[in-house]
């Protein structure tokens, strides 16, 4: 890592740890996933797992900042359900043209920062308890889904799921919109506001008390993961090339466990994104090592089960150290 | 006006506009049958509310999230130890609270020792659990309730009340008075309040800790037990409703999430709101997505009249 030279503040050498537990703990599943796999470490497979772990990531860079702030957001799996059946739904109803797509890919988004915001205002704004709100939102959200699309069908043009599949020559997009969401994380941490979020979801009351926007902050990173959730949906849309409104829920879990799996403290205030994306395609390795480990089927998510357990304990007890 | 705001007042009042409601929307509502039916309903989740909770009042971010595939776990050792057979009936529930409370002391063990966050120790448990179910069953439903539980559960007993509701309300009496009159039910608002401060006045902290995820575990594997009475047999993910709800009833009864405060009274009034809710959601002539909306409204506005934080202050 080349980012040596940068001056260091004091909240970086902790951070950097817990990073760098997170990324022993990927490399060591990918160890284990090449060797049950050896076509793993050929391009197309490794373009295909990232392209499938691609979702999952940027529900789990969304999250960080939620988590970072010391809040939680139950509604990241809605809102992909709800962005998911909408977009579907609308390039269908506008026609199919290019233009419809471009206008499904806007309105996903605003539909997805405009859930955020919501939770933003409940929760930072109005005072509520994060955990309840968001699972009483992520029911609304999961009705107003099921309103527009009550079961799984539709479908998006074929500019639509070949343009997602295709890419810049030899490099598929979905690997670039990897790299992107990867940088902009990283540009996002050595902002200014990111840094403040972490203030906030270390001490809220001293952040506030030294002058900080909590309450702008916190909204700020519920709109973050409400863009990131969309954004995931979108690629599902791409992945999938049809709507489902239950298909959503699962990543909510999931990307809290991503999230502490990439060494991030629920109680806020330490950790990051690079080792939440770090979690979350680990959490896909586990996926794919249940699989190439030939396990009698009904031992499949025991077994997952107990990886992820103790990956979970593992990372906690190894940040302690 | 301040009693107004009294959590148990509050949903108290809730239960009442809603049993008039229905009664307004659906004449029968409020009828003796169906407010039979509603305890019956309601008391599972009661059951399943009391281990979350013990869980939320000791605080420390307590919460289970466990316990629907506990419930799973009960209902299915239950089943097997029963098998339809009226005499294992007691072995039945023994086998189910002992398996699932051991899994709850494992929750505990993790969280104190390991000093796991209790959101990312259920969650995972639950994934063990639900895998587990999985192998034990081949993911069909296995095991059948013994007929006298059904009758004992469904049936009115003394009164017109079923006999479950009485094991509701026994149960509560019991809880309530732990809670409020023994040293371990003083200990669990101790280390909700305070935790350090509790340590040095010598409260036992680890094992007060243990104890409420161990007893979480229990009380989702008499759930369990209760719902497979109710259905006769269960499929493995019968516990999946249950989990937030469970939170639900806990915190709209007047337990913050932070801990320390509240009690057994309150969950009781939640958990009837919720089943009252839905029931009366789905009494009405709506679409399945407009009940789903509303009830996340409801919840919503039910959390802005008295779930608020205080304001940060200079």
């Amino acid at each position: 890592m080349t980012e040596a030279a940068a001056p260091a503040p004091e909240s970086r050498p902790p951070l950097r740890i817990r990073w760098a537990l997170a990324f022993v703990v990927f490399a060591v599943f990918f160890a284990v996933n090449a060797w049950l796999q050896p076509s793993l470490l050929t391009t197309r497979v490794l373009t295909s797992n990232l392209t499938s772990f691609l979702p999952l990531v940027l529900v789990a860079i969304g999250q960080t900042y939620v988590v970072l702030a010391g809040d939680i957001d139950l509604t990241a799996g809605a809102i992909i359900a709800l962005v998911n059946v909408s977009v579907v739904t609308l390039i269908e109803q506008a026609g199919g043209s290019g233009g419809a797509i471009a206008l499904g890919l806007a309105a996903g988004i605003a539909l997805g920062i405009l859930c955020g915001l919501l939770n933003g205002l409940l929760v930072a704004v109005l005072r509520l308890q994060a955990i309840v709100t968001t699972f009483a939102t992520s029911i609304v959200f999961g009705g107003i889904a099921l309103w527009i699309l009550p079961q799984a069908g539709g479908s998006v043009p074929q500019a639509y799921w070949r343009g997602y599949a295709g890419g810049l020559g030899p490099v598929k997009l979905t690997v670039i919109l990897f790299l992107v969401a990867l940088g902009t994380a990283i540009l996002f941490s050595r902002m200014r506001w990111y840094r403040h979020l972490l203030a906030i979801g270390g001490n809220r009351l001293g952040a506030f008390q030294s002058g900080l926007a909590v309450t702008r902050q916190r909204v700020i990173s519920y709109v973050l993961c409400g863009l990131f959730a969309a954004l995931a949906a979108l690629c599902l849309v791409g992945e999938t090339a049809s709507a489902d409104p239950l298909l959503g829920p699962s990543f909510t879990l999931t990307s809290i466990s991503a999230v502490v799996l990439g060494g991030t403290a629920l109680a806020g205030g330490r950790g990051g994104v690079i080792g939440s994306i770090l979690g979350a395609l680990t959490l896909g390795l586990i996926n794919n090592i249940v699989f190439f480990a030939k396990l009698p089927y009904v031992t499949q998510d025991l077994v997952k089960g107990l990886i992820i357990l103790a990956a979970l304990a593992g990372g906690i007890l190894g940040a302690r150290r | 006006m301040r009693l107004l705001r009294h959590p148990l007042v509050l949903a108290g009042l809730a239960i009442l506009a809603l049993l008039a409601i229905g009664e307004a929307v659906a004449p029968g509502f409020a009828g003796a049958g169906q407010l039979r039916s509603q305890f019956v309903i309601a008391a599972m989740l009661g059951v399943i509310a009391a281990g979350q909770n013990l869980v939320i009042l000791a605080g420390r971010e307590g919460i289970d999230l466990s316990v629907g595939a506990m419930l799973g776990l009960g209902a299915l050792v239950a089943g097997n130890v029963m098998d339809g057979d009226n005499a294992m009936i007691l072995a039945g529930l023994g086998a189910a609270v002992a398996v699932t409370g051991a899994f709850g002391l494992l929750n505990g063990l993790g969280i104190t020792i390991l000093r796991i966050p209790p959101l990312v120790m259920t969650l995972g448990m639950a994934g063990v659990i639900q895998g587990l179910l999985i192998i034990l069953t081949s993911g069909r439903p296995s095991g059948r309730a013994a007929p006298a539980l059904t009758r004992f559960i469904i049936d009115p007993l003394v009164a017109g009340i079923p006999g479950l509701v009485f094991v509701w309300a026994g149960l509560a009496v019991l809880l309530i008075w732990f809670l409020r009159r023994s040293r371990a039910g003083l200990n669990i608002y101790a280390i909700g309040t305070n935790q350090e401060a509790a340590r040095l006045s010598g409260v036992p902290v680890t094992a007060t800790r243990v104890l409420v995820f161990a007893l979480s575990g229990a009380f989702s594997g008499i759930t369990g037990f209760l719902i497979l009475g109710y259905t006769q047999s269960v499929f493995i993910g019968v516990g999946n409703a249950y989990v937030l709800p469970s939170i639900i009833a806990v915190v709209i009864g007047g337990t913050p999430l932070s801990g320390g405060t509240g009690g057994y009274t309150g969950t009781i009034a939640g958990a009837i709101l919720l089943t009252l809710l839905q029931s009366l959601l789905n009494a009405m002539a709506i679409e399945p997505f407009g009940r789903q909306i509303i009830f996340g409204l409801v919840l919503i506005g039910l959390m802005l009249i008295y779930g608020r934080q205080d304001r940060l202050r200079v």
